[in-house]
C-alpha cells in the first residue's frame, strides 16, 4: 500500500537513510569498522550506535528512542572517529565508508562527562522528590559518569511554572533536558504535533503554540510523550492521594476496575522481565490495599462489543437493506479515548463515524453506579469508582462533562499502570509474591476477547467474534482456527482484512427487534481495517477523505497508541517494540487459557441484559447509560 | 567606474563577459579550472569549491539547488555586503556557473535579514539580466535553464551555517543539521545542494576568464589568490579590503592606519584573539584562517568587556538544540563575569578551558564548535591583563 509521505520531522531529525543492501554480500554492502580493538563488518549505513550494540560496546545516549526518528542534540553519545576533528553523535552518524572508532578515549571521556555536568547544572530538583526517581535516564547516567558535585553550578530556583491544566498529563519544563523525545514523539511518531521548541539559545523551552497550557491547544492526551522523557519533566496527573482519602473513609465503597494492558506490563514495575502477567496478583493486591470491590474492565469491554457490535450491524442494516444514506460507514471504534479526541480536533467532520458507544471504562462507571449499586444495596453517591488504565487520555475521558449519565460521575478516578505499582509499594507490598486470587462477582466473568482489548487488532477481533456468530449461527471456531482471527493481530501500522460473508442466519433474540433478519448481508464481503498510532489513523482518514480503499471499509479499529493499549501513555517506562511485543504475547497467551472467548457468551453479559438491559443493545436504556455523544472541538481553541 | 582597487575580485570586470566565458567551456573545463585555481571557500571552513561542486554535480537527482550564503552574520564582516552593493554580477554570475556546473535549475540566495534594503535593487539587477538572457529560460541561447530567487534571513546568526540555513528554507526552525549527511547530497528538500559564500562565487567568473593558473599565482601554498577583509575597531581606514593570502597582520594594521594597539581579533567574534607578539602571523589557511573579519583593540580597551560582548553574542545566538552550545556558552559568560570581579583566579580556569574543550569536540555545528575561541584565545593571551591587574 502506497502512502504519501507526510512525515513532519524536520530532515534535521531523520536519520540518514542511506540505501541498505538487501543482500549484505554484494559488493560494498558490508563494511569493516574497528570499534576501540575489535572489528566487526556491518551492512553499509548502519549507524555507529548500532554497530557499538552489535560489538557488546556500551555506549551513553540520552536524546536517542529506538521509536523515535535521530535529533543528535544531547551530545552523551559522542564517539571519536578517526580523521574526524569533532567527535560525532554516535546515534546519527550512518557509517557508509570504512572506519576506525574510539568509544572511551580521553577526549570522548571529557565530552560526555562535561555534558552531563551541563544538564545537571540546569535540571531543578532533587532526585527523592522526583516521580522519576530510580527509573530516571539522567540519574542513571550520573551514576555511570561518577557525577559527584556541581562544577558548573546548580539551578536552585524553578524557571518554569508547572502545567497541570489538564486531567492528564502534567508537564514540569524545570526538569526537561531538551532532548525533543517529546517533541518528536509528537510530532513524528504520532503525528499530532502539539509540542515544540520555543524561542532559542539558553531561553530555549519546549511548549505549545503560543506557549499555551496544554488544556488549550489540540493535545490528544495520548501521553506517548510521558512514555519517552528520560525524567521527571512529564508525568501523569497523579490522583493517588484522593484515591488513598476514598479508601480510608469508611462511608465509601471504592470499587476499582483494572484494564487487561496493566495486569500484563505491571510487573515491570517490580522488575520483572516484560511479559510477565500479574493478574491474580493484582487482584490480591488490590484487596490488600482496601479496595472494597476488585473488578474486571473486560466485563465491560465484553459489552462494549454487544453495544458497538450491535451498532456495526444496525448501521450495515440500515444503510444496505434499508438504503438509509445519512448512516456514516465506515464505523470507528470509540473505546480509545485519544482516538476519540483526535477526530474531535482534527476531523470532527466524521465524528458520526465514531460508534456511539462509551469505552470499557466508561460503560463500568455507569453499571457500577446503577445496576451494582441496586443489587448492592448501597448508595451511588457513596460509591468511589476508580480504573487503572494503561492510559493517561482514560484521565480526561472520565472528567468529560457529559460522562455522568448515572446521574454521578461515571468513573471518579483514573489511574495509571505506574501509579497503581506506586499505591501497591506504599503498601508495603511487593507484588510478585502475591497469593492469586479472582475478580469479585457480581462481575467475575469476562470473556478472552474483552482481554484481548488490551492489544492492537484486539477490539477487532472481539466484535468478529461475536458479530459473525450473530450473523452467521455458525461458531466462529469454524471460521477461524481456534477463534484466532489472525488477519487483525500484528504490530504492522495499518491493517486490513476483507471477510466474505457467504452463509447468513437468524439474528439472535437480543437484537431480533432491531433487525428481523440478515439476508440482505449475504454475499457482502465484510470489509474492516486496523490502526495503531494516530500517525497511522491519520493516513487511513485521510484516505477516507478521497475517497480511497478505506472509504468502503465497513468497521475500523483505531488505537492512538503505538501496539493499543498496551503501549499506552500510562504503562510502564521505558517502552519500546521490542517490549510492546513481550506485553501483547503475554494477553494472547492468557486468553487462550480463558474458557469464554467470545463476549456474547460470557454468564455476566447474558445476565445483564436479562435482569437490567432487558430491552437489549441500542435500547434506551442503554443509549442513556452506554452511549455517549461527541463534540466539535476543532483545532482552534479560543477561551 | 568602481571605485576600489584589487588583485582580482576589485579588478576591471564586464558584467556578462565570466558567463559568456563559461557557456564557451563544458562543465568538466569548469571543474578543471577550479581545481587548478584551488579556490576554497570563503565563508570560514575552506572547502575546496571544485570538490563541493564535483561531488554535487555527480549526485544523481531530478532536482538540485545551488544557494549562495548572503546570511553575513559574523561580527565584523561587511565584505559581502559591498559584493553584493557594488558587484551583483559577480556573485550572480558565479551562481549561474555554478548551476550550470552541478545541474540545477534554480539558485537561492539567502540574504542576510539585516541587509533587506538590498532587496529591490538586487531584484532589479536579476530583472536586468533576466531581460540580457543572463538568467532565465534558455541562457544565453545555450539550453540552459537557471533562475535565481532571493530569501530574506529572519535575523539569526546560526542560520549563516549552511545546513542551519536550508533548515530554515525550509520552514523550519534554524538549525543544524546531523552531518553526515552533507548537503551536496542530501541538501534543501533532501536534494543535492551547493551552499558558497558569495566571495566565493564572485571569484569564479574571474577565474574563468583568466584561468586557474594564473589564479593560483596568488597567495600562499596552502592559500591561492586573494581575500576580502572587513577592518573594523580602532584604526583611521575601516572598511573592505582586498589582499593576497598570506599578508601578516601587521601589514594589515598598516593599510587600516592603526596605532597604540593591543589586539585583534582574527576572524570574527568566533576567532581567535592574539597579541602583539604575533602580529608577525600570516592570514592564511595554514596560520590565521578567516571568514573576513579583522577587529582591531588599542591600548584603551579591556579584553574582558570585549569577551564579555563576544559570549553574550554566543549566549543570544545559539539555536540552544545541543547540550554544549546551549547551556556551555551560558556559563563562559558566567566565568567571564566573574573574571571582571576578580572572583577566579588563574588555577581555577581548568573547568572553564575543559568546557571549552567540550564545546569544540561535541557541538553540533561550528557555532558551538568555535564560539569558545575567543574566550580562549582572549584568557590565554591576556592572562596578565586579566590576573595580575595592577592597578
Amino acid at each position: 500500500m502506497e502512502f504519501e509521505d507526510k512525515n513532519r520531522a524536520p530532515v534535521s531529525q531523520k536519520l540518514h537513510t542511506v540505501a541498505r543492501p538487501e543482500n549484505p554480500d554484494e559488493i560494498g554492502g558490508l563494511i569493516t569498522v574497528q570499534i576501540n580493538e575489535k572489528k566487526l563488518s556491518v551492512p553499509m549505513g548502519t549507524t555507529i550506535l548500532e554497530a557499538c550494540k552489535q560489538a557488546g560496546i556500551h555506549i551513553p545516549t540520552l536524546c536517542h528512542h529506538e521509536d523515535l526518528c535521530i535529533a543528535g542534540v544531547c551530545r552523551v553519545c559522542v564517539v571519536e572517529v578517526e580523521g574526524m576533528k569533532t567527535l560525532q553523535a554516535s546515534c546519527a552518524f550512518p557509517i557508509t565508508s570504512p572506519v576506525k572508532i574510539k568509544t572511551t578515549s580521553p577526549k570522548v571521556r571529557l565530552a560526555r562527562k562535561t555534558v552531563l555536568d551541563l544538564l545537571i547544572s540546569e535540571h531543578y530538583g532533587e532526585c527523592y522528590s522526583c516521580v522519576r526517581n530510580n527509573n530516571c535516564e539522567l540519574q542513571t547516567l550520573a551514576k555511570e559518569y561518577g557525577v559527584d558535585g556541581y562544577p558548573y553550578g546548580h539551578v536552585t530556583e524553578p524557571k518554569y511554572e508547572v502545567d497541570d491544566s489538564t486531567p492528564a498529563i502534567v508537564r514540569d519544563m524545570n526538569k526537561c533536558v531538551n532532548c525533543l523525545r517529546c517533541v518528536r514523539t509528537c510530532i513524528d511518531l504520532q503525528e499530532v504535533g502539539v509540542l515544540g521548541a520555543l524561542y532559542r539559545g539558553d531561553k530555549t523551552k519546549i511548549g505549545t503554540f503560543m506557549d499555551s497550557p496544554l488544556n488549550e491547544v489540540v493535545c490528544i492526551y495520548c501521553g506517548q510523550c510521558i512514555d519517552r522523557c528520560p525524567t521527571g519533566a512529564l508525568h501523569a496527573n497523579d490522583p493517588r492521594d484522593e484515591i488513598w482519602n476514598a479508601i480510608d473513609d469508611p462511608t465509601k465503597h471504592v470499587i476499582i476496575q483494572t484494564a487487561p494492558s496493566p495486569r500484563a506490563a505491571i510487573g515491570e514495575e517490580f522488575g520483572l522481565p516484560a511479559g510477565t502477567s500479574l493478574t491474580g496478583e493484582m487482584n490480591t493486591a488490590l484487596r490488600k490495599i482496601g479496595f472494597d470491590r476488585v473488578f474486571d474492565t473486560n466485563f465491560a469491554a465484553d459489552l462494549t462489543i454487544m453495544e458497538e457490535g450491535t451498532e456495526l450491524l444496525y448501521r450495515l442494516y440500515k444503510k444496505l437493506a434499508l438504503g438509509d444514506d445519512s448512516v456514516m460507514l465506515p464505523q470507528f471504534t470509540s473505546c480509545c479515548p485519544g482516538w476519540v479526541k483526535y477526530v474531535e480536533h482534527f476531523y470532527p467532520e466524521l465524528e458520526n463515524n465514531l460508534s456511539s458507544a462509551k469505552s470499557p471504562q466508561q460503560m463500568f462507571g455507569a453499571v457500577l453506579k446503577t445496576f451494582y449499586a441496586q443489587l448492592a444495596g448501597i448508595d451511588p453517591k457513596d460509591i468511589v469508582t476508580v480504573a487503572v488504565m494503561p492510559c493517561s487520555a482514560k484521565k480526561f475521558e472520565c472528567n468529560r462533562p457529559e460522562m455522568n449519565d448515572s446521574g454521578f460521575k461515571d468513573i471518579d478516578y483514573g489511574l495509571t499502570t505506574r501509579e497503581l505499582a506506586q499505591m501497591i509499594k506504599e503498601a508495603g507490598i511487593y507484588l510478585p509474591e502475591m497469593p492469586k486470587s479472582e475478580f469479585d462477582d457480581p462481575f467475575g466473568d469476562a470473556s478472552g476477547a474483552g482481554l484481548i482489548f488490551g492489544a492492537t487488532g484486539g477490539v477487532m477481533e472481539a466484535a468478529l467474534r461475536t458479530v459473525l456468530e450473530m450473523v452467521t449461527n455458525e461458531k466462529i471456531e469454524n471460521i477461524f482456527e481456534n477463534a484466532n482471527i489472525t488477519p487483525v493481530r500484528g504490530f504492522e501500522g495499518i491493517r486490513y482484512a476483507e471477510i466474505p460473508i457467504t452463509k447468513v442466519g437468524k439474528p439472535p433474540e437480543l437484537i431480533a427487534k432491531l433487525i428481523p433478519d440478515f439476508e440482505w448481508l449475504k454475499g457482502v464481503t465484510l470489509k474492516v481495517a486496523v490502526a495503531h498510532g494516530t500517525a497511522n489513523a491519520k493516513k487511513i482518514v485521510e484516505n477516507i477523505k478521497a475517497g480511497g480503499k478505506f472509504s468502503e471499509c465497513h468497521f475500523i479499529e483505531i488505537m492512538a497508541c503505538p501496539g493499543g493499549c498496551l503501549g499506552g501513555g500510562g504503562q510502564p517506562i521505558p517502552t519500546n517494540e521490542e517490549i510492546r511485543k513481550k506485553r501483547a504475547e503475554a494477553i494472547y497467551a492468557e486468553e487462550q487459557t480463558l474458557n469464554v472467548r467470545k463476549c456474547h457468551e460470557n454468564p455476566k453479559i447474558i445476565k445483564i441484559y436479562s435482569e437490567f438491559l432487558t430491552e437489549g443493545p441500542l435500547s434506551e436504556k442503554s443509549h442513556k447509560l452506554l452511549h455517549t455523544h461527541y463534540v466539535n472541538r476543532g483545532k482552534v481553541m479560543l477561551n | 567606474m568602481k571605485k576600489r582597487n584589487g588583485k582580482i575580485i576589485f579588478s576591471e570586470y564586464t558584467p556578462g563577459s565570466g558567463l559568456k566565458k563559461a557557456f564557451e567551456l563544458s562543465r568538466q573545463d569548469i571543474l578543471f579550472e577550479l581545481k587548478t585555481s584551488q579556490l576554497r571557500g570563503r565563508g570560514g571552513a575552506g572547502f575546496p569549491i571544485a570538490t563541493k561542486w564535483m561531488l554535487t554535480a555527480a549526485a544523481k537527482s531530478d532536482e538540485k539547488y545551488l544557494i549562495c550564503n548572503a546570511d553575513e552574520g559574523e561580527p565584523g564582516t561587511f565584505k559581502d555586503r559591498v559584493l553584493l552593493n557594488e558587484y551583483p554580477e559577480l556573485v550572480f554570475e558565479g551562481m549561474v556557473t555554478g548551476g550550470y556546473v552541478i545541474g540545477a535549475k534554480t539558485g537561492i540566495l539567502y540574504l542576510r535579514g539585516e541587509y533587506s534594503y538590498l532587496l529591490s535593487q538586487l531584484n532589479d539587477f536579476l530583472e536586468g539580466m533576466r531581460k540580457q538572457n543572463l538568467l532565465g529560460k534558455n541562457i544565453l541561447g545555450k539550453g540552459f535553464d537557471f533562475d535565481i530567487h532571493i530569501f530574506l534571513g529572519q535575523g539569526a546568526y546560526v542560520c549563516g551555517e549552511e545546513t542551519a540555513l536550508i533548515e530554515s528554507l525550509e520552514g523550519h526552525r534554524g538549525e543544524a543539521r546531523n552531518r553526515p549527511p552533507f548537503p551536496v547530497t542530501t541538501g534543501l528538500f533532501g536534494k543535492p545542494t551547493v551552499v558558497n559564500n558569495v566571495e566565493t562565487l564572485a571569484t569564479v567568473p574571474h577565474i574563468l576568464l583568466k584561468g586557474g593558473e594564473w589564479y593560483a599565482r596568488f597567495g600562499t601554498e596552502k592559500s591561492k589568490g586573494t581575500k576580502l577583509v572587513s577592518i573594523s575597531g580602532d584604526c583611521e581606514n575601516p572598511g573592505v579590503y582586498e589582499v593576497e593570502w598570506g599578508i601578516t597582520i601587521r601589514e594589515l594594521l598598516e593599510l587600516a592606519g592603526a596605532k597604540n594597539l593591543k589586539a585583534v581579533q582574527v576572524g570574527g567574534a568566533s576567532g581567535i584573539c592574539i597579541d602583539e607578539s604575533q602580529f608577525g602571523r600570516k592570514l592564511a589557511y595554514e596560520d590565521l584562517a578567516t571568514g573576513g573579519s579583522i577587529i582591531i583593540f588599542n591600548k584603551e580597551r579591556n579584553m574582558l568587556d570585549a569577551l564579555e560582548n563576544f559570549m553574550e553574542f554566543f549566549v543570544e545566538e545559539s539555536c540552544g538544540q545541543c547540550t554544549p552550545c546551549r547551556i556551555g556558552n551560558v556559563k563562559l559568560l558566567e566565568a567571564v563575569r566573574q573574571m571582571k570581579d576578580g572572583g577566579i583566579p588563574e588555577s581555577g580556569m581548568k573547568k572553564y578551558f575543559d568546557l571549552a574543550e567540550t564545546m569544540k569536540l561535541a557541538s553540533k555545528c561550528g557555532l558551538g564548535q568555535s564560539s569558545p575561541n575567543p574566550f580562549v584565545s582572549i584568557v590565554k593571551n591576556f592572562r596578565e591583563e586579566i590576573f595580575h591587574k595592577t592597578v
